[in-house]
């Protein structure tokens, strides 16, 4: 058993200079521990096995250029086997030369596969990193900027020299939960660093996102082309990915604008009709949600997105021990929607808000107050349940701030898409998504607080409120002041609608 | 205009600049600012720095230095007659704005283009003098792009080249008949004169930097050129023709096909239909045969029925349905070119099967190993432990081929 220590996941040196004598030595790759810093991966336990250099006993050969350029990308990867594989391949090289003219051979397929991954992570990495100015210093011109990034592989040395060379006269730094590079006509890296320590913004950017929604042409909706080259995962640390879901939800609104200002210039009625219908993209390899009627890019499509990328939120903590994410439902173009607090036990369970016993006495309330739910938009402030373990049941636990304000991102997005005339909020918890502030509902209750978008939010209680209330009578007293505000609420959506 | 902020003019400037499709970054000199001056670098590779949700990649910032145009083509938003909301940038603020998007990393560069206000010469002027801004004052060394205006002046079109990494000249429509009734000012003979004069410059250039290396480089990423589809009576074959005969005249690095796309207070002229996004995606692709795989423009027309490319298979696999003698194609024995025409095999592909079969007889999960689809491949080709029934009738193959059925008549109907 031989130990290999290198410096770090990154280590191609280290590598190199190890893999030179071992092989040199003969020594078979399976008796072989390779082993990044100081973490154990020697399961028989470190001091007993053989650390020492081995001894040379052959003079060295040497491998093709293509092959240690290949490598020192590939010790980049995460891939824990990497070591291993680049040695049993300089191992095969001594013996047949050409190897890698084999592409088709399993090892060298393996390789090229990890290559390739490695290459994509540093292209995106030169491509998606957004650098944002930081507080001036006094020296020179005085710029700095910081940019976070999260790549997939350990490529922050392997790629910080295309930094230095574009930005060369700029202060800099990359931070990246693996290592930061930094530059001010030098590179050093220091420790991972957390997204907390990257700034939050930078002015410019809502002119960048100027640009992004401008240069978008509505007419033509790719969802699918965009998605595979600039996946999902990039978009938390992109300003501009924001904007997405609103444009395609608004595509087909400007698409007809476009065509009904043709009309005016001299086209039929019938032939914009029939235009405007016509998908936009008939790629028929295009399966994405919001493929399904491209053309339309109707409020639906939007959502049908929204939805499926809300599964697999991780935006706070409490995807983990929920069973699925409960998104909103209802009608894409209503004119009244509901933010509720969290999902419960059977709404966890069933992946639909309001069904359990708060649902029904929300749905009874409805029914009293003339709502017809399948109007409205239904959704939660937070979208995972959060409970506490008390033997078999699961006991509902307040979600905190940080978790309401992580998901209130959702909660704006639904919003942007179905642009609800009036939105209501069922207790504390959806007014503090919605208003950003902490609101007292007795003080705010029954009357109009405008929202940042200029559209009328109501708060009222949440109907679990008026189930943990003992007393029978109060609990109808509540029932009914409950179903006022929900009355208010209608004639309210009446007035501004016929306005 | 003057009381628009540079946002409210971006707004208007990018959206009038978003129907051209080119956004390439790559191909010219490399070139960083690692000796101490300036900013930006280009290394070869264009970088695709977003993606909007019409699929296309942005690398450059892609704006009008003016929507104002005297000219009224019937395809263009910005036509004299169109009542779209005009603006104008200054000079210094494009500079500023390409500037502060490239130190963010947002962009590669700039991609500028112009209506024509004042004369051809007065707006080539303006857009060089962003350039030579950018170049002069401010030592960037990222990606520009410049749109050509035909009419300019030749002196004014070798400064552009001296500043910018590539000039383009928009063709505008596939055929003469087409420029003529859509483009009335402008003159297909003047847009062709100008392409060759580039072209020249180009040539002249390279010959100069045989003899002096220090000779300054003239639009060292060259020229490329757009046409629209589909808004015009052109067939398939017309576009690949039009497109090849570019390509072998001009010598152009890229010619960009685009959807002829709605436009706001749309002319009478223009179609009522647009074409669908996967006829532009078809012709790209025929547009790759031609370029990569010994594809000739005539074989390009075999593929297409009546003179359109289907749209339900590509190109490729359509001239394969063709000539299905050709098939199976052994890939342990055929020259290159052969391999090059089985559907689903890549460039990259053959080059693979030619190194390892030099090494020993290829079987049928090594091109597995190969290439992305192999199911694909199986009818089409022979290996070691491999050979496939007779090939089929396109009329059994064809469904198991396509994807979704979406035939050629929908264009029209």
């Amino acid at each position: 058993m031989s130990i290999a220590v290198l410096a770090r996941a990154d280590d191609f040196d280290g590598w190199r200079a190890a893999a030179r004598g071992l092989a040199a030595a003969r020594v078979t790759g399976e008796t072989i521990v390779w082993q990044v810093g100081d973490a154990p991966t020697d399961l028989l336990g470190g001091p007993a096995a053989d650390n020492a250099a081995p001894v040379a006993t052959e003079p060295m050969f040497s491998v093709p250029r293509d092959f240690i350029d290949m490598a020192r990308r590939v010790v980049c990867h995460t891939d824990p086997e990497r070591f291993a594989l680049l040695y049993a391949a300089l191992a095969t090289l001594r013996d047949r030369p050409k190897l890698f003219d084999d592409a088709a051979d399993p090892l060298v397929r393996r390789l090229y596969d990890l290559d390739k991954g490695v290459r994509r992570d540093v292209h995106k990495m030169r491509a998606f990193v957004r650098f944002r100015e930081v507080g001036e210093n006094e020296e020179d011109d005085g710029e700095r900027f910081v940019a976070w990034f999260e790549p997939d592989h350990h490529i922050v040395r392997l790629n910080a020299g295309f930094f230095a060379r574009r930005f060369a006269n700029m202060a800099w730094s990359i931070l990246t939960p693996d290592e930061c590079v930094h530059w001010d006509g030098e590179l050093s890296f220091t420790s991972g660093a957390s997204r907390a320590d990257a700034p939050e913004g930078d002015p410019l950017e809502a002119t960048w996102r100027t640009y992004y929604a401008s240069i978008f042409n509505p007419a033509r909706l790719k969802v699918k082309a965009m998605t595979s080259e600039m996946p999902r995962k990039y978009w938390k640390n992109l300003p501009e990915a924001a904007l997405v879901p609103g444009l395609i939800a608004g595509a087909g609104e400007r698409t007809r604008m476009m065509l009904a200002a043709g009309d005016a210039a001299g086209m039929t009625n019938a032939a914009v009709q029939a235009s405007a219908r016509r998908p936009a993209d008939a790629n028929p390899a295009d399966a994405n949600p919001c493929d399904a009627n491209p053309g339309d890019g109707s409020s639906a499509d939007a959502l049908a997105v929204l939805r499926d990328d809300a599964r697999h939120c991780q935006r706070c903590p409490l995807f983990g021990p929920a069973t699925q994410t409960v998104f909103g439902e209802g009608s894409p173009t209503a004119r009244l929607m509901f933010v509720g607090e969290q999902p419960g036990d059977s709404e966890d369970l069933g992946g639909r808000p309001f069904i359990g016993p708060a649902g029904q006495v929300f749905d009874r309330a409805l029914a009293a107050a003339g709502i017809e739910r399948g109007q409205t938009y239904v959704t939660n402030a937070v979208k995972h349940f959060k409970f506490e373990p008390r033997g078999k049941r699961r006991i509902h636990a307040k979600p905190m701030t940080p978790e309401i304000d992580a998901c209130r991102w959702w909660v704006d997005h639904e919003r942007r898409i179905i642009k609800p005339t009036i939105t209501v909020a069922l207790g504390a918890t959806a007014a503090r998504s919605l208003t950003g502030k902490t609101v007292t509902i007795s003080r705010e209750r029954g009357r109009a607080l405008t929202l940042a978008d200029g559209s009328e939010a109501w708060i009222t209680v949440h109907p679990s409120f008026i189930l943990r209330i003992e007393d029978r009578t109060a609990a109808a007293a509540e029932f009914a002041r409950f179903v006022a505000d929900l009355i208010a609420v209608r004639e309210r959506l009446a007035t501004l609608v016929a306005a | 205009m003057s009381h628009l902020d540079t946002r409210a003019k971006l707004a208007i400037l990018a959206d009038a600049a978003k129907y051209d499709a080119s956004c390439a970054s790559s191909g010219t000199t490399k070139r960083n600012s690692a000796s101490g001056k300036g900013i930006g670098s280009t290394e070869g590779s264009g970088i695709c720095h977003s993606y909007a949700p019409d699929g296309r990649c942005i690398s450059l910032l892609k704006i009008l230095l003016t929507n104002s145009c005297t000219f009224d083509c019937h395809y263009c938003i910005n036509r004299r007659s169109s009542n779209v909301r005009r603006a104008r940038f200054t000079v210094d603020e494009v500079v500023r704005l390409t500037l502060n998007f490239y130190k963010r990393n947002y962009i590669e560069g700039l991609f500028l283009s112009s209506g024509i206000i004042g004369s051809s010469d007065y707006t080539m002027e303006q857009l060089v003098l962003v350039a030579t801004t950018l170049r002069l004052d401010h030592d960037f060394r990222g990606y520009i792009h410049l749109k050509t205006i035909p009419d300019a002046d030749p002196a004014l079109i070798e400064q552009a080249g001296l500043y910018a990494d590539r000039l383009s000249i928009n063709v505008e429509l596939p055929t003469e008949p087409g420029l003529i009734r859509l483009a009335p000012e402008k003159s297909a003979g003047r847009i062709r004169t100008a392409m060759r004069e580039l072209k020249d410059g180009i040539d002249d250039n390279r010959d100069a930097r045989k003899k002096y290396r220090s000779a300054p480089k003239f639009a060292p990423a060259g020229q490329s050129t757009q046409m629209i589809i589909g808004a015009d009576a052109a067939t398939d074959t017309d576009v690949v023709a039009s497109a090849s005969s570019l390509y072998g005249k001009f010598g152009l690095r890229r010619v960009y096909y685009s959807a002829f796309s709605p436009i706001p207070n749309a002319s009478a002229v223009l179609p009522l239909v647009r074409p669908p996004l996967m006829r532009e995606h078809r012709l790209y692709q025929a547009d790759w045969l031609m370029r990569f795989y010994g594809f000739a423009p005539g074989e390009v027309a075999d593929a297409t029925d009546d003179g359109m490319l289907p749209l339900d298979i590509d190109p490729k696999t359509a001239w394969a349905l063709k000539h299905r003698a050709d098939f199976p194609v052994d890939i342990n024995r055929a020259p290159r070119e052969m391999l090059l025409r089985v559907p689903g095999m890549g460039v990259k592909t053959v080059n693979a099967v030619l190194r390892s079969r030099r090494q020993r007889r290829l079987r049928l999960d090594d091109l597995g190993r190969l290439t992305r689809s192999i199911d694909r491949l199986r009818p089409f080709v022979i290996a070691a432990d491999w050979r496939p029934l007779a090939l089929a009738d396109s009329a059994v193959l064809r469904p198991t081929l396509v994807k979704a059925e979406r035939s050629q008549l929908e264009l029209f109907a």
